[in-house]
């Protein structure tokens, strides 16, 4: 039965896809069953939740090959709790679309299921073939969603995002080569503790390289801001929330499992994570247009998750995980209230939007919530995971990492004020311009005509931003899953026993 | 040796070839790195770390056997190449199409 429900978050949008693409083509059909099969992966992503919260880990081989050949789908509480954030999100993601018309494409829906599969596969399996397969199962829809519609703006900044992607992918695989070359398996239970030294610890150093590309980790973010203000705004909603998290989760899973959180590396995952932090919020500092900001600021935020992975401590864990999921909606929520400024403004430029807060009173609110909580404002989600990885890292001594996660906060908050007090204070512009003096960060099909941002666009952003507060106001339910979830990481046995067996 | 030679050269002729412009010389560059890392996969099998899973005739293992799993990951791997070149010649297609001066019905 639990072996079932394991495979169901990869199988059903899969032949859901199927089907869509199968039915005639009625945007009201499609829209049912890619909500329906969804709503699934999050119904089994709680059922798995449950489950796991004891330190249960249910696991299901695939084929029915001896151990060591056998495809394992493992579940523990972080792969469940991330299940369970990230098919929020593309149920989020589809009523956004539906909002903004960015799902007229017959394809929309069976891509964005498709690449839902590979999200849920990437954070299910148990071995690492299968995460780089699953991987390439979530990025092949994202290069086809991110073209589909769109002129040369989107095809330049999609050469960008395709070609690097491809070549974090072919780093992965070469990994995998090199760690299966000197240890002889790719099953996850098997390898775990091998790569603290040797041959082995390079050969997880270039699978963890390839990882943060796809996690946009500095220096090696470059692509992400470049691509992501370029994407259909309801893609990018998607893209936020769903491809560099599963870079993260592969981070931390391998870190945790493979090297077993040595203390050898961990100053290197503390030089990037701060690194990371400071770069994002500079390069926020310096965008003019609302996705272009968030963008950046999303190449910051992956910092503080990472700040706690580097300290490898239960609080230091807990904290991250904490993060990493109110993170996932809160960002989406802020992307989200980007798309209906672009319908409401009729253009993502800064320079060019004013006078929303009166126009859209509904936007602001939605706005505001996503943006004091990611700045880290009590009494938001975001203040509780920030404040649970400042904790852990005075905790452990780690004061330059404190000072630092404080600072980059206080700038978001400056980056996030900067939206505001331009976007929904600032005066409405007085004309508007022609489509071809348009600087890039565009492109979407309402620029021309500013209309009222209907309930469809603005709701699904303000959904996604009330989590915030009912994490930030009653934050213990999912602190206690996170406290699981570091647990399950910082003790192995029963993760390794269920997977090998 | 004469795989990580090999191996070597696909890398370099690879990488050589992203580095350009044009999307058509970054998807042969994508095809070379694709060989380079199927040879590392092929490189990296070996037996004597478990058993054969495929039985011979008298029920033990055969004689002579490759390890297996590297097969399957090379063949996984080719196909997902395959897609991915396929995807990057139609980008480079349009991209073309769309710098032609007189075809501005693409642009939003």
């Amino acid at each position: 039965m639990i072996g079932a429900l394991l495979i169901a978050p990869v199988a059903v949008p899969l032949l859901s896809a199927g089907l869509l693409v199968a039915v005639p083509p009625r945007r009201r059909l499609h829209r049912i069953i890619a909500l329906a099969a969804s709503t699934t992966g999050g119904m089994t992503g709680a059922v798995l939740l449950s489950s796991t919260l004891d330190g249960q880990v249910p696991t299901v081989d695939v084929g029915g090959w001896p151990p060591g050949f056998a495809i394992v789908f493992a579940a523990d509480t972080f792969s469940a709790l991330m299940l369970c954030v990230t098919s929020a999100l593309v149920v989020a993601g589809l009523a956004i679309a539906a909002g903004t018309g960015d799902d007229t494409h017959r394809f929309y829906a069976p891509l964005v299921l498709v690449m839902s599969a590979g999200v849920g596969g990437a954070l299910l399996t148990a071995d690492l073939f299968n995460l780089f397969v699953f991987i390439e199962v979530m990025l092949a829809p994202s290069y086809a969603l991110f073209t589909m519609t769109g002129g040369r703006d989107r095809v330049a900044a999609s050469a960008v995002y395709v070609t690097v992607n491809l070549l974090a992918s072919t780093t992965l695989l070469a990994g995998i080569a090199l760690l299966y070359g000197v240890t002889g398996t790719v099953n996850l239970g098997q390898l775990a503790g091998s790569a603290t030294s040797g041959g082995a610890a390079l050969a997880a150093g270039v699978v963890l390289l390839a990882l943060a590309i796809k996690a946009a980790i500095a220096p090696l973010h470059g692509w992400l801001p470049r691509s992501y203000p370029h994407a259909l705004p309801a893609v990018a909603v998607l893209f936020s929330g769903l491809l560099t998290k599963v870079g993260i989760y592969g981070i931390i899973r391998i870190y945790a499992v493979l090297l077993d959180g040595t203390p050898r590396f961990r100053w290197i995952i503390m030089a990037a994570a701060l690194l990371t932090m400071v770069v994002g919020v500079l390069g926020a500092l310096g965008e003019r247009s609302v996705r272009g900001i968030l963008s950046f600021d999303m190449v910051s935020q992956v910092g503080y998750i990472l700040v706690g992975l580097a300290l490898f401590t239960a609080g230091g864990l807990a904290a991250a995980i904490f993060f990493m999921v109110q993170y996932v909606l809160v960002k989406a929520s802020l992307f989200g209230c980007a798309a209906a400024i672009e319908v409401a403004g009729g253009t993502g430029q800064l320079a060019r939007l004013g006078g929303l807060a009166r126009r859209e009173p509904l936007l602001a609110a939605a706005f505001m919530l996503g943006a004091l909580s990611l700045a880290g404002v009590p009494p938001l989600s975001g203040f509780v995971a920030k404040l649970a990885i400042v904790t852990a890292a005075v905790v452990e001594g780690d004061y330059v990492a404190s000072a630092v996660a404080v600072g980059v906060s206080l700038a978001t908050l400056l980056v996030m004020l900067r939206i505001w007090s331009i976007a929904f204070w600032g005066e409405p512009p007085r004309h508007r311009v022609h489509a071809d003096d348009r600087p890039a960060g565009g492109g979407h099909p309402h620029e021309l005509r500013p209309t009222r941002a209907r309930g469809p666009v603005v709701g699904p952003a303000l959904a996604l931003a009330l989590p915030s507060l009912v994490l930030g106001l009653g934050a213990q339910p999912l602190l206690v899953a996170a406290d699981s979830a570091a647990a399950g990481l910082l003790d192995l046995s029963t993760y390794i026993e269920a997977i090998t067996r | 040796m004469t795989a990580a030679i090999a191996v070597g050269v696909l890398v370099a002729a690879g990488v050589f070839l992203i580095l350009g412009r044009s999307l058509v010389r970054v998807a042969f560059g994508f095809i070379l790195l694709g060989h380079a890392v199927n040879l590392l996969l092929m490189a990296a099998g070996g037996l004597g770390r478990r058993g054969v899973p495929i039985l011979g005739p008298d029920g033990g293992p055969p004689p002579a056997t490759a390890d297996p799993l590297p097969q399957a990951f090379v063949l996984t791997s080719i196909v997902i190449s395959f897609g991915t070149t396929v995807y990057l010649l139609g980008l480079a297609r349009t991209q073309r199409r769309g710098d032609q001066p007189d075809d501005t019905g693409s642009r939003p």
